[in-house]
């Protein structure tokens, strides 16, 4: 009889795992599709870019207050800290190569796409998940408008359109920072915190891949952004999980992502 | 809020955002001061590169005049071949020689011309004959302890 009972026992939790698993596969099949047929009706997005042109005003003019200011301080801290640990070794005019190649390599993009992700991406879900919940999106197939391309598509893409002007705009405010207090509170040489910088930082290697990173945040930012809103369930309580789930899964694919793009970008340069 | 008023501040982003990328461009990288296109190729065979990168600078008296393009490992002479973009605006005699140099004690490596007298100027793919490899600094020490102990075991064996 005790064996029965733990063959039951043991049924039931393996079924719990397969049933948990089956339905994680099925929903990130359901993203993939969605995402596809995301791009596949685009089209209205870029013919009535008005629309889009609206939703870059809500996720990126509205995040730059917090992206300016984070990268300000940002930058600070890292004067600061680099000046520390730079001066032990006489060495405190690389602090502009230390800043600069921190930022623009690593903390611009990810820090930027934490911040864009918790304060544009949340709201994208929110948004969309409370429209589906009060049914404004199935009127909207009543009257034969696809909500995809009217609703989801132009948040999508101004996501995608805002991430890397963020994170540009949160480099920049960040090396201004640096050199605040680098040079203008400690007193760091400025013509060698700015040659230094500019000797070691390439346009290509380091600018342009800290680039293409920001792109790439964007796009898993606001793919999981979207995707969670319309995913939501038509609730107030699905909605609030879903915009937790945005903010959770998006940061950990922007540090997930960023680690994959590390190890392509940046090996040593004698490896090739 | 009125149409006209979102198209400003989205364009006003637009343009910020474009602003911080050009500023990281030419005031943070080093797009103004190297264009790779305008130089030619001069080749260098070395004994021991020591810890020489690719990128790394070429000065001739400490100003930049190019890049370390390319390392290569020769399998025939057992020798590193160092590929070298210089600029075009700096023209060599051909009989330059090339060193490897390490900026103050523990920085890194680059790659110092001296400008020989020959009349003839170095053309694009031509090779440096005149190399000296870089100093190993475990080699060096190694010499000296060697030598100091040298020393000792005659000093002693001149006591006895």
């Amino acid at each position: 009889m005790a064996e029965q009972a733990f063959a039951v026992a043991l049924r039931a939790v393996l079924e719990r795992l397969g049933r948990a698993v089956t339905a994680r596969i099925l929903r990130l099949g359901f993203a993939a599709r969605f995402f596809g047929y995301l791009l596949l009706h685009s089209g209205v997005a870029m013919r009535r870019f008005w629309l889009t042109i609206r939703e870059i005003y809500f996720a990126g003019v509205l995040s730059l207050i917090i992206i300016l200011v984070s990268g300000l301080f940002v930058g600070m801290v890292l004067g600061l800290q680099g000046y520390e640990t730079l001066q032990r070794y006489g060495s405190s005019e690389a602090l502009g190569i230390l800043v600069a190649l921190s930022l623009v390599r690593e903390l611009g993009p990810v820090v930027a796409g934490l911040l864009f992700a918790s304060r544009a991406g949340s709201a994208i879900t929110a948004e969309i998940g409370l429209m589906k919940a009060t049914e404004q999106i199935a009127a909207m197939e009543m009257m034969a408008v696809d909500p995809i391309a009217r609703v989801v598509a132009p948040r999508f893409w101004a996501g995608v359109i805002s991430m890397p002007l963020l994170a540009a705009l949160f480099s920049a405010t960040g090396i201004f920072g640096g050199y605040l207090v680098g040079v203008q509170l400690i007193g760091v040489d400025e013509g060698a915190f700015w040659s230094q910088m500019q000797a070691a930082v390439d346009f290509r290697e380091d600018v342009l891949n800290g680039v293409i990173k920001s792109v790439v945040f964007g796009i898993a930012v606001s793919w999981i952004a979207v995707f969670e809103g319309y995913d939501a369930a038509p609730t107030a309580e699905g909605v609030s999980g879903a915009t937790t789930r945005t903010v959770v899964t998006s940061s950990l694919a922007i540090l997930a992502l960023d680690f994959v793009l590390t190890a392509f970008m940046f090996t040593g340069g004698n490896a090739r | 809020m009125k149409r006209s008023v979102i198209d400003a501040w989205v364009g006003a982003f637009v343009a910020a955002g474009f602003g911080a990328l050009l500023f990281l461009a030419l005031k943070v990288g080093n797009l103004a001061t190297f264009a790779p296109e305008d130089s030619y190729r001069v080749v260098a065979r070395f004994g021991n590169i020591g810890g020489l990168k690719v990128r790394a600078p070429v000065k001739s008296a400490g100003v930049v005049v190019g890049r370390v393009a390319e390392i290569r490992f020769d399998n025939e002479s057992y020798e590193a071949i160092v590929t070298l973009h210089i600029g075009s605006r700096y023209q060599f005699p051909r009989d330059t020689s090339a060193k490897i140099f390490t900026s103050g004690l523990l920085g890194e490596q680059y790659i110092g011309l001296e400008a020989g007298a020959d009349g003839v100027m170095l053309k694009d793919g031509d090779r440096l004959r005149l190399t000296q490899s870089a100093v190993v600094l475990e080699n060096l020490i190694g010499q000296f302890l060697y030598n100091r102990a040298a020393e000792g075991k005659e000093e002693k064996d001149a006591k006895k």
